[in-house]
């Protein structure tokens, strides 16, 4: 374990015109390290994962990221091609909305296969067979590779996201809300693959989502957000079991069961 | 016993709440708790339900925060203030440090009950097949009969669980253990069995700090019991 962080946010600040979206947010992220962002609607945590993601420019502030040769670069400093690469290899982004992450009328075999040929695997029989690997451990039968995702059921789209996203092995996987709007027990099936993956590749996992459930089961730690800013952060279970700030105290107590 | 420094070091730590959808009511908990706790030693606390035992091993275990005071817990030649600490740092402590045996199992869905104990030894760097060993032993130490062990535990009785949850607490070697009521609503026999593992622990230099309901147990495996009621608040309402 190295001690130097992995990613690292300093003083993070959007605006959009004269709206505010996350405002000054500071944290470092190691390896293996398991952040949730919480809050609700508005908060400004689907503008902080925007940010950390390079998929928006901060008004203020930088993203600091230790690349595969170790070298730490300012995300904002990266050519275009760099960026590009950064996100098709060593970083995934799972979506609420399979659609927007998956390529809907492409086989499943296909959307897993793409990501490998996108960093250079050309034979066909070695990417058909980790494609196949990479359905198996997200438990998608072997029968539906050739099967294109219009016609699996929300879970099986996110668990092809999923395979989608780790076969070319990232560091670092952004996920925005992955099991909302899905059945309970769906939900939990998911949630369960995610922990086994996440603990057995040692990702480091950014997860936004308004669900404390999903992050007490995933995360080590947690930030709260609430109108754009940070106001309480700390090891999952000291947060949500101690919570200190009086919107954290509701956010808890207007869980059933957490 | 060991001139060494104590593996658990409590100085003068408060707690308390402050419950904001109450109109900020402040609820004490305990104020100036020194307590410590050596390699090989078993250390009770006493007092009746509410006096703050379990808040004490909470904050230890870095589940709750504290407000003032120093919570020293050492990582071999280093002595971390868990106060103070950093969440990694503190996760570091719970992987290699420091074990907490509640009464209640967290169940894991899907996983096998031999493989949730045998993986709580693995976390600690205990290879698979002796990992396995130890999970098997316990769970029939524990009488948790083996036709269960290829099953995930969330269907299992509450004192199946309650036993599966303590051979998983017991399963790796870790310094120091915090015991949360372990047996509390156990059956005799299964109670005598826990208290042979805690004598097999304490022998083996582990530092332990407990809460037993059962006087019995109290009796059976404490070197010193430190009666909680003298860290009330004295800001107590």
């Amino acid at each position: 374990m190295t001690d130097l962080p992995l990613l690292s946010a300093r003083g993070l600040t959007k605006f959009y015109g004269e709206r505010l979206g996350c405002r000054d947010v500071t944290f470092d992220l190691h390896e293996g390290e398991v952040l949730a962002v919480v809050g609700e609607s508005g908060s400004g945590k689907s503008t902080l994962l925007g940010l950390l993601a390079t998929e928006l420019a901060p008004s203020a502030g930088a993203v600091h990221y230790r690349m595969r040769d170790g070298a730490v670069r300012d995300l904002s400093e990266l050519t275009e091609a760099e960026r590009r690469l950064l996100l098709r290899t060593d970083w995934g982004f799972v979506r609420q909305d399979a659609r927007e992450g998956l390529r809907m009328g492409v086989s499943a075999g296909g959307n897993v296969g793409e990501r490998l040929m996108a960093v250079g695997a050309r034979h066909y029989g070695n990417i058909r067979a980790a494609a196949s690997d990479w359905l198996a451990r997200v438990e998608i039968e072997a029968g539906r590779i050739d099967d294109t995702p219009k016609s699996f059921s929300g879970g099986m789209r996110q668990r092809l996201q999923i395979a989608r996203n780790l076969v070319t092995h990232p560091r670092l996987v952004f996920m925005d809300e992955p099991t909302s709007g899905l059945d309970v027990s769906v939900q939990a099936r998911l949630l369960d693959l995610i922990r086994g993956l996440v603990a057995e590749l040692g990702l480091a996992v950014i997860i936004v989502t308004h669900d404390l459930a999903v992050a007490r089961l995933l995360s080590h730690r947690i930030m709260v957000m609430r109108r754009g800013r940070v106001i309480e952060t700390g090891l999952t279970d000291q947060v949500l079991d101690d919570p200190r700030e009086a919107y954290t105290q509701l956010l808890v107590s207007s869980v059933l069961a957490a | 016993m060991t001139t060494e420094q104590p593996l658990i070091a409590l100085d003068d730590v408060s707690k308390s709440f402050t419950l904001h959808l109450r109109g900020g009511l402040e609820l004490a908990v305990v104020s100036d708790v020194s307590l410590a706790v050596a390699a090989g030693e078993c250390v009770v606390l006493g007092g009746p339900s509410g006096a703050g035992k379990s808040s004490i091993l909470k904050m230890i275990y870095g589940n709750y925060r504290a407000d003032r005071g120093r919570i020293l817990v050492r990582d071999g030649a280093e002595v971390v203030n868990v106060a103070s600490a950093e969440p990694r740092r503190i996760l570091a402590l719970r992987r290699d440090v420091m074990g907490y045996v509640s009464q209640f199992l967290r169940v894991i869905p899907r996983v096998a009950t031999l493989d949730i104990v045998a993986n709580a030894a693995r976390e600690r760097g205990i290879g698979q097949q002796e990992a396995m060993e130890r999970a098997r032993r316990l769970l029939s130490l524990l009488n948790v009969p083996e036709r269960l062990w290829q099953l995930p535990p969330s269907t299992f009785s509450g004192g199946e669980q309650q036993r599966v949850n303590i051979a998983r607490g017991l399963a790796a070697d870790r310094p120091v253990l915090l015991l949360d009521e372990p047996t509390a609503s156990l059956d005799a026999k299964n109670r005598a069995v826990v208290v042979d593992l805690i004598h097999e622990k304490k022998r083996a230099g582990t530092a332990i700090l407990g809460i037993f309901h059962d006087e019995d147990v109290r009796e059976a495996v404490a070197d010193r019991i430190e009666d909680v009621t003298r860290f009330a608040s004295s800001r107590a309402a």
